[in-house]
């Protein structure tokens, strides 16, 4: 069983900004012993000054979505149970 | 004699991490994609076909019951000065970016997958095991949650009217039933009109965005916003509005994806663009004590 629930579409190339999007703030982040932390990287200065400006003065949004507003309605937020 | 020099240019600053990261020239390090449950699907032969970053082989470095995807990436392209040195190269990333999502599709059309963030590297295997070990419950309810569920990615965007598009083509040439006013009066009520149009738009704009998170309300289980995106790379007409991502049972896609366009049908000027399936790249988010060395953001 796949953990799709359907065939991927047919291949195609995703937007580069889609998948920026999804790379630069989504996607876990386990620092451990890494060599470098994107989330340590201010945003801005990856690349991407004129290109995402994803970065804006009063980013709210600067790390990606806060979990808090990410769960929706009564989800329980991943973390709050404790440790199984 | 002294042609040595220039070898030594990207030795970063922290001298601990300069430690870590000296080794970087000859050395290989561990570039994680993502972290899954060890399958069936997914041995030795099966990973054969896909090819990470910087073309290297992919396999399965596994502890505490989960295992991590993992390629072997040069080290003098990933030390720490080396990174954030590509990080501004915008060729060098998307190539990594295409990389990274190829190998979590690969994963993902297999088994359910935790991706990870852009580049994350450890100096070794060992270290990977380490944190999966540290991480080992968080992973297993992340991966229970993500089972059977795939991200879908909404966009709206708020259209310029036509002939708004260009407000510098259409002066105040003097011709049409405006001219007798004047062309300073009629460029003027031209400007007034062009900023309701857009206005309108916007707020069409903000009501298709509440009526698709509404339509999306017992269908998808999660919503995340991203920022929305301007910018060189921002290729979509008009300016976006919102742009969000809902994690939906993959058997229900079909339906959330009719709903979310039904929702938007009729507002003026609005444009709905719908991105996936994804891996949940997005609710791949990990905060608080658990997170294996948590760095969460606020």
């Amino acid at each position: 069983m796949t953990g799709r629930g359907e065939e991927a579409l047919p291949r195609r190339q995703v937007a580069l900004i889609d998948l920026l999007d999804r790379l630069l703030s989504g996607g876990a982040v386990l620092t451990g012993d890494l060599v470098l932390s994107i989330a340590d990287v201010d945003l801005v200065r990856i690349s991407l000054r004129a290109v995402v400006v994803a970065v804006r003065e009063d980013a709210r949004w600067s790390f990606g979505p806060p979990l808090a507003e990410a769960v929706r309605r009564g989800e329980e937020p991943y973390d709050d149970r404790p440790p199984g | 004699m002294t042609t040595e020099h220039a070898e030594h240019t990207e030795l970063p600053e922290d001298p601990e991490r300069a430690e870590r990261t000296g080794r970087a020239r000859d050395t290989e390090f561990s570039y994680a994609y993502a972290v899954v449950r060890p399958a069936a699907g997914l041995d030795g032969d099966a990973l054969r076909e896909v090819e990470g970053v910087a073309s290297g082989p992919v396999r399965l470095v596994g502890a505490g019951g989960v295992a991590a995807a993992v390629g072997s990436v040069p080290g003098r392209e990933f030390s720490e000065a080396a990174l954030r040195h590509h990080l501004e190269d915008l060729e060098w990333l998307e190539e990594v970016a295409r990389a990274h999502h190829g190998v979590v599709e690969f994963l993902a059309a297999r088994t359910t997958v935790l991706p990870l963030r852009l580049a994350t590297v450890y100096v070794d295997d060992e270290r990977v095991r380490e944190v999966l070990r540290g991480g080992a419950g968080t992973f297993a309810r992340l991966l229970d949650r993500f089972a059977g569920h795939v991200e879908w990615g909404v966009k709206v965007y708020a259209g310029l009217p036509r002939d708004l598009a260009d407000p510098d083509a259409s002066g105040p040439s003097g011709t049409g039933p405006d001219a007798d006013a004047g062309p300073g009066r009629s460029y003027l009520r031209m400007r007034r009109r062009e900023r309701e149009d857009r206005e309108a738009v916007r707020s069409a704009a903000a009501e298709a965005a509440r009526r698709i998170e509404e339509a999306a309300d017992g269908i998808a289980v999660e919503l995340a916003r991203h920022r929305p995106q301007q910018g060189e790379l921002a290729t979509g007409s008009g300016e976006n509005v919102a742009n969000d991502s809902y994690l939906v049972p993959g058997g229900r896609s079909e339906e959330f994806r009719d709903r979310v366009r039904r929702a938007t049908r009729g507002l003026p000027g609005v444009r709905v663009e719908i991105t996936g399936p994804w891996a949940p790249y997005s609710f791949a988010v990990l905060t608080g004590p658990e997170a294996p060395g948590g760095t969460a953001r606020p």
